[in-house]
C-alpha cells in the first residue's frame, strides 16, 4: 500500500474518513504507482473489468425477460430477440460479451505467461487468477446451456456425464447435477441459479486479485523489482487511466462489430434448433474458448483418465510460480524460454483447432502430440530451463534501458520488437 | 503502436483459426447478391413482399413460422406492408380461440396481434403428414443453418437426378446441397408457380431468393436497424478512440517515456 497518509481536506471528509477511510482507498487508487514501461498487453486487466461489468449489467436486464424453463427457454430468448426494446442488442452483447471476455483473459493469461508475472512475489495474484478463470468458464458454459438449444442441451449432457467417469461414485453424481435421469428442467433451472451466482463470486474475486496485485506492485516488462514511489513509477490517475481507456476502446471498437455486423459467427448454427433429447447432433463442440481443453479430454482413450488429463492441464497452471525455476522473469531476458513460450501458443493454438474437428485419424493424432507438449513445456522444460538457461544481463532499473548508457539497452530493445511480432 | 500490430495479429490468427474450424464441410454454395449484406445492408422491401408471397402461398401447408405475428409484416425493417394490408393478411387467416362465456372453442378471423397460423397442431401431427419427417419451423430456420441464407438459396435450386449408385427410398429426393444429399422435401419450386402481383418473372432462381430473403428478415427482425445503429456505433467510437489517442499522448509528454 502507499507509504505516505493521506489527510482529506474538508473537515467532513476527515470526519467520515476516520470512521470509514474510503477517501484514503480512493486516494490510493489514484495514486497507485504503477511502472511508466507498461505495454499495451497490460490494458487487459482493465479491459477484462470492463468485460466482467457489461456481462453482469447485460445479465441482469436479460434475466428480468428470460424464462427458465425447459418449455419455455427457446422461446423467451426469441421474444427478447424479437419483441423487448433492443433485446436483441442486449442479448447479442452479452452473447459475444462472453467470447470476448475470454478472448481478453487468453491474452491477459499469456500476457502473465510471457513477464513471469505469476512468479514470486505474486503468486496469490496469480492463484486468484486461475480460480477466476476456472469459474469463468463454469459460467460460461452454464450460460450457453440457457437459450435451450441443441448445442445447449448436448454440450450439457457431454459434460456433466465426465462426472460419470468418477469411480463408484460417477453415476450418483451425475444424477444428482441432472436433478433427474437426463438433463432436463432441473437441469436448466440450477444452471440459470449458477449461471446468475458465479459473475458475483468473480467480482469479489477480482478484488482479492487487484488487492493482492496492490501490495507488491505491477510487474512490468523489464521484470525487475522497483522502487514505488520513484521515477520509475508515474501515477495511475492519469496516465495508466488514460492508456487503459485508450486500449478499452480500440476493444470496444472490435466488440461493437462483432455484435453489430456478425453477432452469431462466434455461435454454433444448432444453437438456433430447440433442444431435442430426441435428435442428437452430428457434431458436438464447445464454444471457441473452451476447444483447447476438450481437445485434451478427447485425445486420451479412457474416459476418468481424459477428465483427469483435462482437469489437470487447468490445475497446472497453479503450481507454475513453483515448476518455473528461474529467478527472471520477464521472457526479454530469457532467450530459449522465450522460443518455447512461442512454441506453447502454438501448441494451445493446435489444439483449439483439432478440438473442433472429429477426434479421428490425424486430427487425433496431432491432438494426443500437442497434448503430451502440453504437459511436457510446464513439467519437463520449464523446470529444467530454470537451471540451464544462459539469461541476458538485467538493468538496474526501469529508466536505466529508457534513458539510454546501459549496455543491455540495444539487447531489449532489440529483442521487444522480436517478440511484438 | 507495434504492441497493437501484435494485439490485433493475434485476435485475427485466433478468429481465422475459429472460423476455419467451424466451416468443416464446405461445399459450394450458389452465389448470389444479397441486399442485407455489407454495413449499410438493407432488406429489399419488394423480395421481403414476394417472399412472404412465395411462403404464404408454397411453404406455409407445411412449415410454421411460430416466433412471427401478422402486426411483424407493416413493422418498420420488415416487408413493410401498410397496416391496412397487413390487416387483410391477418383476417384472411382463421384462428382459434377461446373458450368464450361457454366454455367453448371457436374460430375467428385473425388479427395483427394473432402468432402466424401453423400448418398443424403440433409436431406429431406435422410428422404423420410428412412421411415421419417434421418440417422444421421457418422462424430463425437460416440462423440454424451452418450456410445461412446461402445454404437455403442453393438447396431449393438443388434438387437432380441421383447420381447412378445412390439408392433413395420411397419419399426421399437427392438433393447436392443437402447435408448427406438426402432430403425428404420434393422439389417444391417450378418455374411460374406464384403469380407476383409486381410483375416479377417468378423463375425459380427469383423465387428462391426472395422467399430466402424473407427468411433472413424472420430470422432477425431487426437487421436493419442493428446495421443503422452499429455505424453509428462504431464511428462514434473510432472518433471517440482519436480523441482519447491524443489527451493521451499529451498527459504522457510530461514524462519522457514513449507511450
Amino acid at each position: 500500500m502507499s507509504d505516505h497518509q493521506y489527510t482529506p481536506k474538508s473537515k467532513f471528509g476527515k470526519w467520515f474518513n476516520d470512521r470509514l477511510p474510503l477517501l484514503t482507498l480512493a486516494n490510493h487508487l489514484t495514486d497507485y504507482p504503477t511502472p511508466k514501461n507498461l505495454n499495451y498487453w497490460w490494458t487487459f486487466g482493465g479491459i477484462l473489468t470492463f468485460c466482467l461489468i457489461t456481462q453482469i449489467v447485460t445479465g441482469l436486464v436479460l434475466a428480468m425477460h428470460y424464462i427458465a424453463h425447459a418449455d419455455m427457454a427457446f422461446d423467451s430468448v426469441e421474444h427478447i430477440m424479437r419483441d423487448v426494446n433492443y433485446g436483441w442488442l442486449i442479448r447479442y452483447i452479452h452473447a459475444n460479451g462472453a467470447s470476448m471476455f475470454f478472448l481478453a483473459v487468453y491474452i491477459h493469461i499469456f500476457r502473465s505467461l510471457f513477464y513471469g508475472s505469476y512468479k514470486a512475489p505474486r503468486e496469490i495474484i496469480w492463484i486468484i487468477g486461475i480460480i477466476i478463470y476456472l469459474l469463468m468458464m463454469a459460467a460460461a458454459f452454464m450460460g450457453y446451456v440457457l437459450p435451450w438449444g441443441q448445442m445447449s442441451f448436448w454440450g450439457a449432457t457431454v459434460i456433466t456425464n465426465l462426472f460419470s467417469a468418477i469411480p463408484l461414485v460417477g453415476e450418483g453424481i451425475v444424477t444428482w447435477l441432472w436433478g433427474g435421469y437426463s438433463v432436463d428442467n432441473p437441469t436448466l433451472t440450477r444452471f440459470f441459479t449458477l449461471h446468475y451466482l458465479i459473475p458475483f463470486l468473480i467480482l469479489g474475486l477480482v478484488v482479492l486479485h487487484i488487492w493482492a496485485l496492490h501490495v507488491p506492485g505491477n510487474n512490468n516488462p523489464v521484470g525487475i523489482d522497483i522502487q514505488k514511489p520513484s521515477k520509475d513509477t508515474v501515477p495511475f490517475h492519469p496516465y495508466i487511466v488514460i492508456k487503459d481507456g485508450f486500449a478499452l476502446l480500440m476493444f470496444m471498437i472490435v466488440f461493437a462489430f462483432f455484435v453489430f455486423y456478425t453477432p452469431n459467427i462466434l455461435g454454433h448454427a444448432d444453437n438456433y434448433i430447440e433442444a431435442n433429447p430426441l435428435v442428437t447432433p452430428a457434431h458436438i463442440v464447445p464454444e471457441w474458448y473452451l476447444l483447447p481443453f476438450y481437445a485434451i479430454l478427447r485425445s486420451v482413450p479412457d474416459k476418468l483418465l481424459g477428465v483427469i488429463a483435462m482437469l489437470s492441464a487447468i490445475f497446472i497452471l497453479a503450481a507454475l510460480p513453483w515448476l518455473d525455476t528461474s529467478k527472471i522473469r520477464s521472457a526479454v531476458f530469457r532467450p530459449l524460454y522465450r522460443q518455447f513460450y512461442w512454441i506453447l501458443v502454438a501448441d494451445v493454438l493446435i489444439l483449439g483447432y483439432v478440438g473442433a474437428m472429429p477426434a479421428e485419424g490425424l486430427y487425433l493424432l496431432i491432438a494426443r502430440v500437442a497434448t503430451a507438449y502440453y504437459f511436457l513445456h510446464f513439467l519437463v522444460i520449464l523446470p529444467i530451463l530454470g537451471f540451464k538457461e544462459k539469461t541476458l544481463p538485467i538493468p538496474l532499473s526501469i529508466t536505466e534501458p529508457i534513458l539510454g548508457g546501459s549496455p543491455n539497452l540495444a539487447a531489449a530493445k532489440n529483442k521487444e520488437s522480436l517478440d511484438i511480432k | 503502436m507495434k504492441n497493437f500490430l501484435g494485439i490485433f495479429t493475434l485476435t485475427a490468427l485466433l478468429l481465422g483459426f475459429q472460423l476455419n474450424s467451424y466451416a468443416a464441410e464446405k461445399v459450394e454454395y450458389l452465389k448470389t447478391d444479397w441486399s442485407f449484406k455489407g454495413l449499410f445492408g438493407k432488406f429489399d422491401r419488394a423480395a421481403l413482399q414476394r417472399g412472404y408471397q412465395v411462403y404464404t402461398e408454397v411453404c406455409s401447408s407445411c412449415h410454421s413460422m411460430q416466433y412471427l405475428s401478422y402486426r411483424n409484416l407493416a413493422e418498420k425493417g420488415g416487408p413493410e406492408f401498410s397496416e391496412a394490408q397487413a390487416k387483410a393478411i391477418a383476417a384472411s387467416f382463421e384462428v382459434k380461440d377461446g373458450p368464450n362465456a361457454d366454455g367453448d372453442m371457436f374460430t375467428r378471423p385473425g388479427k395483427l396481434s394473432d402468432k402466424f397460423v401453423m400448418p398443424y397442431e403440433n409436431v406429431k401431427a406435422a410428422q404423420a403428414a410428412n412421411g415421419g419427417a417434421y418440417p422444421p419451423d421457418m422462424s430463425v430456420l437460416v440462423k440454424a443453418r451452418g450456410g445461412g441464407v446461402d445454404y437455403i438459396y442453393s438447396l431449393l435450386q438443388g434438387y437432380e437426378d441421383p447420381p447412378a449408385g445412390v439408392k433413395l427410398d420411397e419419399g426421399v429426393y437427392y438433393n447436392k446441397y443437402m447435408y448427406g444429399n438426402k432430403i425428404k422435401m420434393s422439389n417444391q419450386l417450378s418455374d411460374g408457380l406464384v403469380e407476383y402481383g409486381d410483375g416479377t418473372n417468378a423463375t425459380v432462381e427469383q423465387m428462391s431468393k426472395d422467399v430466402t430473403t424473407f427468411l433472413m428478415w424472420a430470422a432477425e427482425p431487426h437487421l436493419e436497424s442493428r446495421h443503422k445503429m452499429g455505424f453509428k456505433a462504431i464511428v462514434y467510437l473510432i472518433i471517440l478512440t482519436v480523441l482519447v489517442y491524443f489527451s493521451m499522448k499529451r498527459i504522457w509528454s510530461r514524462i519522457e517515456t514513449e507511450v
